[in-house]
C-alpha cells in the first residue's frame, strides 16, 4: 500500500496564525479609527483612505508584476500600510497627493528594500514624514465638522500657546488633525482589539505614552491637564499602539520593546518642545526605527545553560 | 535572575486519555530491525527457518552502546532483509511468522540481582531503550558512577495525541513501584522524583497514590506547556538546573528516565520477559477509533491500524511519536518500534503543510524558543555559510522541539533549518577538530 504517504520533517501540525490573519487583525483594529474620522471629518476622509488602499495595493501588485515575483497583495500588508497611511493624512488633502504618498510607502519604503519584512522603516510612517517636508501635507490640517471653536491643532496650541480644547473633545477626537488621529477613544478600541488578539503587547505603546506623559508632565509645568492633552493630541495614540508596533521595525523582546517605546517617547518630547515642527511623533518612530537593529541586539534572550561565547 | 524557559501552548488533543490499553492479537509477521535505539546496530544471532518463543533473543547487542533484541511472537524465523529506518540508515530486520501461539521462552526466568552492576547488567539484558521516543539504552544512561542528587521520572507527556505514558500510569502502577524501588535500591538517588504535566489528573493521582503508600518518591506537577517533556526543560522545571549545551543531566547530578521505562524495569525484575511489546497511542485524523493499544514490537503499523478498525479516511501522512517531533514514515508497513510511544494517521487535509512565506520579523518563533535561540539569525548565518556564527548563536543547543515554527505566522521551515545548521555545524567543529591535532 501507500506509497502515496506524504513524508516531511516535523513538526507535522502549526499554529492557525498566518500573517495575513495578523494583517486582517491590524485592518479591523484600525475599523473604529476609519469610522470615527469619517464621522468627523465626513466622507472625503473615507474617501482618502479607500484611495489609500487602493493605490498601495495596486503599487505592490504592479511592482510584483514587473520584477516578475510572486504576487504577495494576499497577505494584506498593502492594505494594513493604506489604511494607517490614510488615517495620517488630513481629510482635506488633494488626492494626488495622497496618491504619490501611497507609492512612495509601497514603492521606495517596502518593496524596493525586499518587501514585507525586509522594509527598515514603518512605511506608513516614512510616507507620512515625506509627504510632511515635501506637501506640507499636516499645515493647515481639516477641522471636524462638529467643531466650531478651535483655532489651532492642540500641538500648535501647546507650543505657541491660545486656547486648547478640553480633554473630553480630545479624548473623542473633536480637534484639528488627521482622520485617525484625533479619536483616541477609537484608537484605544483598536489597541485593546490587538492586545486580545495577541497581535501586539502592551510595551511599546505604554513606554511611549507613558514616556511622553511624564516627561511633559516634567518638563512644561507640573500640569496633570497640560500632559494629558499633550498625549491626546498629534498622532500619539495611532502611532505608539499602530505604527511603532510594526514587527519588521520594532525590538521583538519585551524588554527590547520597552527600550524602544521610551526612546520614541523621549524623542517625541524633545521634538514637540524644541524641534520645528509642533509633531514629533513621526520623526520620533522613524529615529527609533532606525536604532531597532541595536536594540534588538542589546535586549536579546539569554541562551540557556549559561552560554559563554 | 531566572531564565525564563519558554514553550508553546500546542493543542492537547488527549483523546485517549483514561483509556485502557487494548492487548492487540498476535499479528501474522513481526519485523524486528536490529537498530531501534540510539548506538550500534545488536547483531543477529538467528537464521532463517530457527523457531522462536516470545523473548527469545534474536539480536544481541554489539558494543557498548547497543541494545538486544528479543522475538516479540512465538514461531519461526521467516528471512533477514535490510529495511530502511528512520535514520536514513538501511539495516538488518528479522521477519518472524508467527504461529499465534504467543508461547514465552521456557528459560525466561527473573533476573538475580544483589548489586548495582548485577541491576545494570539486567537493565541491559531487558533490551530497554529510552521508550519516551529517544531510544536511548537505558542502562548506559544508568550505569554511572557520579552520584545522582535528583533522579528523574519523565511523567510530562508533553506532546499532543500521546496518551500510553500516562495511561501505563495509570495501568501499571505495580510495575512503576517496583521500577522506583529497584532504582532507589541499586543507583542511591538522594531523591526521586516524577513529573507529570497538570492535564493528566488520573495519572497525577495514581502516582500520588503510590508516592504516598510507598515513600520512595515525589510528584510535581507541571504547566502543561510543550516541550515540558524534554529532558534539559523537565530537569530545569524540577530542579532549577540548566544543563549546558553539549552536556548530560548526569552533568548537574540528575538522571531523566521515561515513566514507561521505569514501568518496564520493574516489570522486567519481576518476570524476567524482556521488552517485547509497547504500549501506543492510535490516533490522528484518519484514524476510526482512536485507543491505547499494547502491541508486539515489530507488529507493521498497518495491522494496528487495522486492529483499530481501519482508517475513516484514506490516510496521506503516517507517523512515528507526536506531531511536534515524530517521525513521518513512507509505508505503514514500517513495524512498531522499542520506542514507539503513539502511532497517528491523518487525512489529506491534515497532511500539508502551508507555502512558506516571508519572514516579517515578529519574534515569535525567538520568544517562544524554550532556550531562547533565534531562529532567523541561524536562517541568515546558514545562508551566508558563517559557521562561526552558528556556533555563537547556540546552534547546539537547539533540541529540534519545533515550537519555532509550529508559532511562526509565516510558516516558515525554522527548526528544519536548525537541524541542517546542526549538521553543517558538527561538519566544521570535526574538522576544525581534525586540524588541532
Amino acid at each position: 500500500m501507500d506509497s502515496n504517504l506524504n513524508i516531511s520533517v516535523s513538526p507535522h501540525i502549526l499554529c492557525a496564525t498566518t500573517t495575513k490573519r495578523i494583517m486582517l487583525d491590524v485592518v479591523i483594529a484600525l475599523l473604529p479609527a476609519v469610522i470615527a474620522g469619517t464621522l468627523l471629518f465626513g466622507l472625503r476622509a473615507l474617501l482618502v483612505v479607500a484611495l489609500c488602499v487602493a493605490v498601495c495595493l495596486l503599487t505592490e501588485f504592479l511592482f510584483n508584476v514587473v520584477i516578475k515575483a510572486k504576487q504577495t497583495i494576499g497577505d494584506l500588508s498593502a492594505v494594513v500600510t493604506g489604511v494607517l497611511l490614510g488615517l495620517n493624512l488630513p481629510a482635506n488633502i488633494p488626492l494626488w497627493q495622497a496618491a504619490i504618498g501611497s507609492i512612495f510607502a509601497i514603492l521606495v519604503v517596502k518593496c524596493i528594500f525586499g518587501g514585507i519584512g525586509k522594509n527598515l522603516f514603518n512605511p506608513a510612517i516614512a510616507a507620512r514624514v515625506f509627504m510632511l517636508i515635501a506637501f506640507g501635507a499636516m499645515a493647515t490640517p481639516a477641522f471636524p465638522m462638529l467643531d466650531t471653536i478651535s483655532t489651532a491643532t492642540p500641538l500648535v496650541v501647546l507650543k505657541e500657546g491660545g486656547f486648547a480644547p478640553p480633554l473630553v473633545d480630545l479624548f473623542l477626537g473633536i480637534r484639528g488633525g488627521a482622520i485617525g488621529e484625533t479619536c483616541v477613544l477609537a484608537l484605544i478600541i483598536g489597541g485593546v482589539y490587538l492586545l486580545i488578539r495577541r497581535v501586539i503587547t502592551w510595551h511599546i505603546p505604554v513606554a511611549f505614552i507613558a514616556t511622553t506623559f511624564i516627561l511633559t508632565f516634567v518638563l512644561v509645568d507640573f500640569d496633570i491637564y497640560t500632559a494629558l492633552s499633550s498625549i491626546m493630541s498629534g498622532g500619539l495614540f495611532i502611532g505608539a499602539i499602530f505604527m511603532a508596533t510594526d514587527y519588521t521595525t520594532s525590538p521583538s523582546s519585551d524588554l527590547g520593546k520597552l527600550v524602544f517605546g521610551i526612546f520614541a517617547g523621549l524623542m517625541t518630547v524633545l521634538i514637540r518642545f524644541w524641534g520645528v515642527y509642533p509633531e514629533g511623533v513621526s520623526f520620533a518612530i522613524l529615529l527609533a526605527n532606525i536604532l531597532d537593529p541595536y536594540i534588538e541586539v542589546w535586549t536579546k534572550r539569554r541562551l540557556f545553560g549559561g552560554y559563554k561565547k | 535572575m531566572a531564565f525564563s524557559l519558554r514553550g508553546v501552548h500546542t493543542p492537547h488533543r488527549k483523546n485517549t486519555a483514561n483509556m485502557t490499553a487494548v492487548k492487540m492479537d498476535p499479528p501474522r509477521t513481526v519485523t524486528l530491525p536490529v537498530s531501534m535505539h540510539i548506538g550500534k546496530p545488536a547483531t543477529v544471532v538467528v537464521k532463517p527457518g530457527d523457531k522462536v518463543f516470545v523473548g527469545t533473543l534474536v539480536a544481541e547487542a554489539n558494543g557498548f552502546v547497543s541494545s538486544p533484541v528479543y522475538s516479540s511472537v512465538s514461531g519461526t524465523v521467516a528471512k533477514i532483509s535490510d529495511i530502511l529506518v528512520s535514520s536514513g540508515q538501511e539495516v538488518p530486520a528479522i521477519i518472524i511468522e508467527s504461529d499465534g501461539e504467543m508461547q514465552l521462552d521456557p528459560e525466561i526466568a527473573p533476573p538475580v540481582i544483589s548489586s548495582k552492576e548485577e541491576f545494570i547488567e539486567a537493565v541491559k539484558l531487558s533490551g530497554i531503550v529510552g521508550l519516551g521516543g529517544a531510544g536511548f539504552p537505558t542502562f548506559v544512561k544508568l550505569n554511572t558512577t557520579a552520584p545522582i542528587e535528583e533522579l528523574l521520572i519523565n511523567g510530562a507527556e508533553c506532546e499532543p495525541y500521546i496518551t500510553s505514558d500516562s495511561v501505563t500510569m495509570t495501568d501499571r502502577t505495580e510495575d512503576i513501584a517496583d521500577g522506583i524501588a529497584a532504582l532507589k535500591k541499586y543507583l542511591e538517588p538522594k531523591k526521586i522524583i516524577i513529573g507529570i504535566e497538570k492535564n493528566k489528573p488520573s495519572a497525577i493521582k495514581a502516582m500520588q497514590k503510590l508516592a504516598k503508600e510507598t515513600g520512595n518518591f515525589t510528584v510535581k506537577v507541571l504547566p502543561s506547556i510543550y516541550p515540558q517533556g524534554g529532558e534539559k526543560v523537565l530537569t530545569y522545571h524540577i530542579t532549577g538546573k540548566q544543563i549546558p549545551e553539549g552536556k548530560l543531566p548526569i552533568d548537574v547530578g540528575c538522571v531523566v528516565i521515561n515513566s514507561t521505562t521505569v514501568a518496564t524495569i520493574g516489570a522486567y525484575i519481576k518476570t524476567g520477559v524482556p521488552l517485547v511489546s509497547k504500549c501506543v497511542t492510535v490516533d490522528g485524523s484518519a484514524v476510526k477509533t482512536p485507543m491505547n493499544v499494547i502491541a508486539p514490537i515489530g507488529t507493521t503499523l498497518a495491522d494496528v491500524f487495522e486492529f483499530c478498525g481501519g482508517f475513516s479516511e484514506e490516510p496521506k501522512k503516517i507517523i512515528y511519536g507526536g506531531p511536534m517531533m515524530g517521525i513521518s514514515v513512507p509505508s505503514a508497513d514500517a513495524p512498531v518500534l522499542k520506542n514507539t510511544n503513539a502511532i497517528l494517521a491523518f487525512k489529506a487535509k491534515d497532511a500539508i503543510l502551508p507555502e512558506a512565506t516571508a519572514c516579517i520579523s515578529c519574534g515569535s518563533c525567538a520568544n517562544n524558543c524554550p532556550f531562547g535561540i533565534n531562529p532567523p539569525l541561524i536562517e541568515k548565518a546558514v545562508r551566508n555559510n558563517d559557521v562561526e556564527d552558528l556556533e555563537k548563536l547556540g546552534t547546539n543547543l537547539c533540541m529540534e522541539c519545533g515550537c519555532c515554527s509550529y508559532v511562526c505566522p509565516a510558516k516558515r521551515p525554522l527548526v528544519q533549518n536548525n537541524k541542517l545548521a546542526k549538521g553543517v555545524l558538527r561538519e566544521y567543529l570535526k574538522k576544525k577538530e581534525e586540524e588541532k591535532q
